[in-house]
């Protein structure tokens, strides 16, 4: 890669080559961006990834199917709860199994949380990239809180490994639900802080208003979705056209933007934050008692206290782990609308207890392999902020 | 600190003690930032944590600035000779904490991508276990590192670093002797020196 | 509704079908495939989700090359398989569709199959004098570094310690 900015050099003197990466000071991740300017306007940007790649996929194939959960955190680590419904709900796919109500609930008011707390982060770098600090240290006391209600939930801030195949890993505790209430409250309110600060200031608008505008048919040909596919205006949003976890059932709406450029993508972000924390209330609404794991023994590890004290408890755990649960051979391909778009989780069977092969389709690599498109003849401080727009989080680009 | 008063306005104490007490109470972190531990770093950083209480506030991202990298999240295969060129870059006196176990020793990723541990071609001062590390035990890792800090002495250049040096000019020489990637050569040094039973290539 | 139209239009094209879990997969030989994309380009599937590729190395045609579709419209999606041989290669579609260019390149660097017409087929993920292809069967996990699962035991070594 060194050999093409060289090469480059040696053949016109009048451009000049910026290396932006892979150590660079926006916060996102390692990547890097080879871009050649005439004085300030770009020529021409190649893209460069594959800093973080750390065989995720190659890893899978030596873990049984529950060991891979905590490699799912990791994916997109910003909202790391998503990727882990995302990819338990495709091999529950497979298994061809459902789980139970009480489960889905709770799943989507995680996966809700994280989202908001995943677009918490994508617009508060994004501004800091342009010169915004400000907002950045306002809603990261959100997400402070965030990690919180994560902790009493799961255990961790960060990395949950809150699923488990079948359902849960444990129940959400009884004061879960007062807490995240007032989370609901304080977010919007700072929400509305966020708006003040940004989207009616000149430098924000002056900064962002035009910059990185896609068409409808280009972003659908590049392969995006999710926020940025919203924004160029399709109505893409698998909540809504493919409904999992009961999602049918929630009242939301989903931002559709118009030109795709970086403001209609903040827009789209900010109002999605509203509409996420609009479905928490409607679960704690309606949040009912039950089973938080599916009742297949071929399935649920039995209960730890069965483990202690019963003999076949104790066998059927040792089976269950040692041996994998009992796979059908085949394949499956699973969609979730992870905070970036859609996460896609391709599994192959062959009856073992490892999969053959599992894919992760990453939301970002699509987006990021339009990056060209998007910068030529733009500056270079367009370029930072369209790459803050895009929300390009190594961990899943790479896997 | 031995110090010695003389009528009570002239207070002695020996250089060395006085020299790392001003660096381990300004540390400037240069904050390499790779995966999710960055994320926590940004934690550490906001008002809840703080780390400008110790004097890191200064968070720059240039490694000419800074004495202090924090090397955040897994440092792949594809990623090693960028972060043996950044901590070249840096002046010294400079120290390395490796926050989180995929900079440590490769964390859950033992795989043909992953570079199992950081300490196998840069030196380390601190390692600070967890995946991810909370805030706390990151802030923790940075007391431990003005520990030791502390103790050193002025007189003489750590030798780890000059080994550093020598290790990268071998490595620049192997890269132009057969026209290697800087990932592809590090990767040679690092199967040669396992077979040498040697952990780290400097 | 898709595979009645392919077989409608291609006779013959479809090698091998089935719907599992509700997914439905269609496996077409080399020689159709690209008039069979042509057919589903114009009959709305305009949105290319995902290119990848499944190794099974007993088999003659060792690689899967999976791509994945959906219908923006009917939100219909589907499978389709093409069965290549260690060497062979496969027409690129980065030029019908835009987001195939780095998704094809990762199955040449993972895998090693060549896309005919690819605009710029080099390595996206490993490094550009990367000793192989990650990703298959024969390639072993730690790539040949002893030391990366020395004092290791289960699950990688199948519990053997490697290198005590």
């Amino acid at each position: 890669m060194d050999s093409i900015a060289l090469s480059r050099q040696l053949l016109d003197d009048d451009k000049m080559i910026v290396n932006m990466g892979p150590s660079h000071p926006t916060t996102h991740g390692t990547l890097r961006i080879v871009l050649e300017l005439q004085g300030e306007t770009i020529t021409k940007a190649t893209p460069e990834m594959g800093y973080l790649h750390r065989g995720v996929e190659k890893l899978g194939e030596s873990l049984s199917y529950q060991q891979f959960i905590p490699l799912t955190d990791r994916l997109n680590y910003c909202s790391a709860i998503m990727n882990n419904v995302g990819y338990a709900t495709a091999v529950e796919k497979l298994l061809g199994i459902q789980i139970p109500k009480r489960a889905e609930q709770i799943r989507v008011l995680m996966s809700e949380l994280s989202r908001v707390a995943d677009h918490i982060v994508c617009v508060g770098v994004n501004a800091v990239d342009i010169g915004a600090f400000t907002a950045f240290l306002y809603l990261f006391k959100q997400r402070e809180t965030a990690y919180d209600l994560f902790e009493m939930a799961a255990g961790q801030r960060l990395h949950t490994s809150f699923t488990r195949i079948g359902g849960l890993f444990r129940d959400i505790p009884e004061d879960f639900a007062v807490h995240t209430e007032r989370f609901v409250v304080e977010c919007e309110a700072a929400i509305d802080e966020l708006e003040r600060l940004l989207t009616h200031n000149p430098i924000w608008y002056d900064r962002t208003k035009g910059v990185g505008a896609i068409s409808p048919e280009d972003a659908v040909n590049w392969g995006y979705t999710g926020p940025c596919l919203r924004a160029a205006g399709v109505p893409q949003d698998l909540r809504k056209s493919q409904p999992y976890l009961g999602y049918e059932t929630y009242d939301f709406d989903i931002p559709i933007g118009t030109t795709g450029d970086v403001f209609d993508r903040y827009l789209v972000r900010v109002e999605e934050m509203r509409q996420s924390l609009r479905i928490i209330r409607q679960v704690l609404a309606r949040l009912e008692p039950g089973p938080i794991m599916v009742d297949d023994p071929k399935v649920a590890l039995p209960s730890k206290e069965h483990v202690y004290t019963r003999m076949e408890s104790l066998i059927h755990h040792f089976k269950l782990i040692m041996h994998g649960m009992d796979m059908p051979v085949g394949e499956v391909y699973s969609a979730t609308e992870a905070a970036n778009g859609e996460l896609g989780f391709y599994l192959v069977s062959d009856g073992g207890k490892n999969p053959y092969r599992i894919r992760v389709r990453p939301p970002c690599l699509p987006i990021f392999s339009s990056f060209e498109d998007q910068v030529k003849g733009g500056l270079i401080a367009d370029a930072v902020a369209v790459l803050g727009a895009m929300n390009i989080i190594a961990g899943e680009l790479d896997r | 600190m031995s110090e010695l008063s003389i009528n009570d306005a002239v207070v002695t104490t020996r250089l060395d003690a006085v020299v790392n007490w001003g660096r381990k109470n300004s540390l400037w972190p240069m904050p390499f930032g790779v995966a999710c531990c960055a994320i926590e770093f940004m934690s550490m950083m906001s008002s809840k944590y703080d780390l400008s209480r110790f004097g890191a506030e200064a968070m720059r991202f240039s490694p000419r600035q800074s004495d202090m990298m924090l090397v955040l999240g897994t440092i792949t295969n594809k990623m090693a000779p960028v972060l043996r060129t950044i901590y070249a870059q840096m002046a010294e006196p400079k120290w390395v904490i490796s926050m989180g176990v995929c900079a440590s020793s490769g964390g859950m990723y033992r795989t043909y991508a992953t570079l199992q541990g950081i300490d196998r071609i840069i030196p380390v001062d601190v390692y600070v276990p967890g995946c991810p590390p909370r805030p706390e035990s990151m802030i923790y890792g940075v007391m431990k590192l003005q520990e030791k800090i502390e103790k050193e002495s002025l007189s003489m250049r750590k030798d780890h670093i000059a080994r550093f040096y020598e290790s990268l000019e071998r490595q620049e020489a192997i890269q132009t002797a057969k026209g290697l990637t800087g990932q592809q050569t590090i990767r040679e040094m690092l199967m040669d020196a396992a077979d040498r039973g040697v952990g780290s290539i400097f | 509704m898709i595979i009645e139209h392919i077989d409608a239009q291609l006779p013959g094209a479809i090698a091998d079908r089935h719907a599992f879990r509700g997914d439905q997969t269609i496996v077409v030989a080399k020689a159709g495939f690209m008039a069979v994309v042509e057919l589903l380009h114009r009959e709305g599937f305009q949105f290319l989700v995902d290119i990848t590729a499944v190794d099974w190395p007993e088999r003659e045609q060792r690689f899967d090359v999976v791509y994945h579709w959906l219908n923006l419209a009917s939100q219909e999606r589907l499978r389709l398989k093409v069965p290549v041989a260690d060497g062979e290669s496969v027409p690129t579609l980065a030029l019908l569709f835009k987001t195939a260019n780095w998704f094809e390149r990762e199955v040449f660097d993972l895998f090693g199959i060549c896309f005919d017409g690819h605009p710029d087929l080099r390595r996206l993920i490993t490094w550009d004098d990367f000793p192989g292809h990650a990703l298959r069967k024969d390639f072993p996990l730690d790539g040949g570094d002893a030391f990366c699962m020395e004092g290791c035991t289960a699950p990688y070594n199948n519990g053997e310690r490697a290198r005590a």
